[in-house]
């Protein structure tokens, strides 16, 4: 619609180290296609900003790092010159400027003409939905306003990659949800590459074609949300991205033997031995009645949130297992109950220990 | 309620004792400069007789002063505010270091630099006879006061993002300096120029040591009238350097306000 098309980025090998020695970044490799949105998830220092900066040219990778744009070379191009756009988490918006001004200085730079810079910044502003706002300056604005108004300037002059370093995190919850769902329809429709950086896992589902999650300066997995989610690759990943259940027991015959019973694995799983770490998520554990089911516990608490019933069942493993139930089911605590769970939604994390 | 009040009372009189012991010495030398004759009083008549002798006696000084004034405002200007940026931006170690080096000058007599400078460069007579050597004084000591003044709003503004920003639009370093940088600056640029400019005309200690005869400032060319002319003309020089840097030192103020609102704007 807006004819910006990206480019695919190759990172190889791009370490960081920064001058007081600490290590930032491992040498990381990886592939961003054409018109992707790639997340970076992770907790803070993670590296996951400062792979971001290595992108942008805000950073240079250690001796021996690449980074690729469609092929070419621009480890040692200045950001200026590698047509990104960038949004910053505190937007960074120019306070001497007024709203148009903002979106157009790439343009202006760039020397496109008095017309062309209208007609573009009328489109961005459409696109991004701040009509009206043109004359503004910055400190007449709300943090959502901002927000757009850094968005429509970093894609102003139709970027090469698309750089967004934790960009809804100052804004409170319900605009966020908002702008987030905004911002996956803004992302598809210019079919631009875009890079994400976010601490906040249901950010990353919700934008990421792919996501990276990152720990202590690597890539911890990289994969699709679903991929993610139902197969993380560690006790970590599985811990971070949504919430799950960690069960430490001893499996045999294809069976994992728990206090509160036997528990059948799936896929893989079935034939591992001995002590095992497993995961199960809260909500593929169905409640059943406890009559002559392999795995009983004793409900602790029930809190209703709406949507679901969150319920905490003790007595199947060392740690009381959480549950997400319908928000039909009633039950309430002291009750016993009998717990259904898909032996293929039980994932193995081999060569893990408490 | 009585006892609040003797309180109140006592506290606003030691309050205007301590002003009128600050102020009136600065009055009764105004007073001088339009005074027939000061051991007799302001009776004796009331005359600007004085004020023009001065000018007759020190306009070049008058002159060579904001001369000087505005060459060390404009080097500052030059020298500080990409000092300050580059400081700010770069960080780290090195430019603490630098920034105390800038500093020091404020701290060290002013009478040292002068020393300091005669010894070095005093061999070089053209540059020694001339106004540039008391220009190089004045920028020492006058150089840390803008430095800081524009590093203070670099600091409320996150100007390394601001930066940042601008590079990923394509804008070079000099564009971002100029479209960016400078204009958010603006109050502390300001405030650092009055600051250098007051800082400058008022100068002592140093230009004391580095003039000649034919470089006397405005300051320099006072000590002189107090120590071999009438007290009224000394005190009539008083008032014309007054009433040049009131006015300068109300625009300190006013823009000190205005960029105290600085941050308090941006949120």
């Amino acid at each position: 619609m807006t004819g910006a098309k990206g480019v695919s980025v190759h990172l190889q090998s791009c370490s960081k180290t920064f001058p007081d020695g600490t290590r930032a970044l491992e040498p990381v490799s990886l592939d961003v296609a054409c018109g992707e949105t790639l997340v970076f998830l992770g907790p803070s220092g993670c590296g996951k900003t400062t792979t971001l900066r290595i992108i942008a040219g805000l950073e240079q990778p250690d001796d021996g790092g690449r980074v690729l744009f469609d092929g070419e070379d621009v480890t040692h191009l200045p950001i200026e010159r590698r047509n990104v756009g960038m949004v910053f988490q505190s937007y960074a918006l120019f306070p001497n400027m007024t709203v148009a001004d903002n979106i157009g200085y790439s343009l202006k730079i760039r020397g496109a003409s008095r017309a062309e810079r209208t007609t573009r910044i009328a489109e961005l502003v459409t696109l991004t939905g701040i009509g009206g706002l043109e004359n503004r300056s910055i400190d007449q604005l709300s943090g959502g306003q901002r927000q757009r108004v850094a968005l429509a300037r970093a894609v102003a002059m139709r970027p090469r990659v698309l750089l967004l370093d934790e960009p809804l995190t100052a804004l409170d919850a319900s605009l966020r949800e908002r702008l987030r769902a905004e911002l996956n329809r803004l992302l598809r429709s210019l079919g631009i590459t875009a890079v994400y950086v976010t601490h906040d896992q249901a950010e990353a589902m919700a934008l990421g074609d792919r996501i990276v999650v990152m720990r202590n300066g690597a890539i911890a997995q990289i994969g699709t949300p679903r991929e993610i989610y139902f197969e993380p690759a560690s006790r970590f990943i599985a811990e971070f991205v949504g919430a799950a259940n960690i069960l430490e027991a001893t499996a045999a015959d294809g069976f994992l033997a728990l206090r509160g019973g036997r528990l059948a694995i799936g896929g893989d799983g079935k034939n591992a031995r001995g002590n095992v770490v497993a995961m199960v998520r809260p909500e593929a554990i169905a409640l059943v009645a406890p009559e002559g089911a392999s795995l009983t516990g004793r409900l602790e608490t029930a809190s209703f949130v709406g949507d679901r019933l969150r319920l905490t069942v003790a007595g199947v493993s060392e740690r009381p297992l959480s549950i997400d139930a319908p928000n039909t089911v009633s039950a309430r605590p002291g009750d016993l109950v009998g717990l259904l769970i898909d032996p293929n939604a039980i994932r193995l994390f081999p060569g893990e220990r408490s | 309620m009585t006892k609040t009040r003797i309180l109140f009372g006592l506290q606003l009189a030691f309050t205007l004792l301590v002003a009128a012991f600050l102020i009136v010495p600065a009055i009764l030398s105004m007073v001088a400069g339009v005074t027939v004759n000061y051991f007799r009083g302001i009776r004796s008549g009331v005359t600007l007789h004085w004020i023009g002798q001065v000018w007759e006696l020190y306009a070049d000084t008058i002159g060579r002063s904001f001369e000087i004034a505005l060459a060390t405002l404009l080097v500052t200007l030059v020298i500080g505010v990409p000092a300050a940026y580059a400081l700010h931006t770069r960080g780290g170690r090195f430019s603490r270091i630098v920034e105390e080096i800038i500093t020091l000058p404020i701290a060290i007599p002013g009478l040292a630099i002068a020393l300091a400078l005669i010894l070095t460069y005093g061999g070089i007579g053209g540059f020694r006879r001339s106004w540039l050597f008391i220009l190089v004084g004045h920028v020492i000591f006058t150089l840390p006061f803008m430095v800081r003044a524009v590093m203070a709003v670099f600091a409320t503004i996150d100007v390394k993002t601001l930066d940042e920003s601008a590079a990923s639009l394509g804008a070079s370093p000099w564009r971002r300096f100029r479209d960016v940088i400078v204009p958010n600056a603006r109050p502390g640029i300001l405030a650092g120029a009055l600051m250098v400019v007051t800082l400058s005309l008022g100068e002592f200690n140093l230009t004391w040591m580095l003039h000649t005869p034919l470089t006397k400032t405005l300051p320099v060319g006072l000590a002189d009238s107090y120590a071999s002319m009438r007290l009224e003309i000394a005190s009539a020089y008083t008032l014309i350097f007054f009433v040049m840097i009131i006015p300068l030192l109300v625009a300190m103020q006013w823009i000190g306000a205005g960029a105290g609102l600085m941050p308090g704007k941006k949120s």
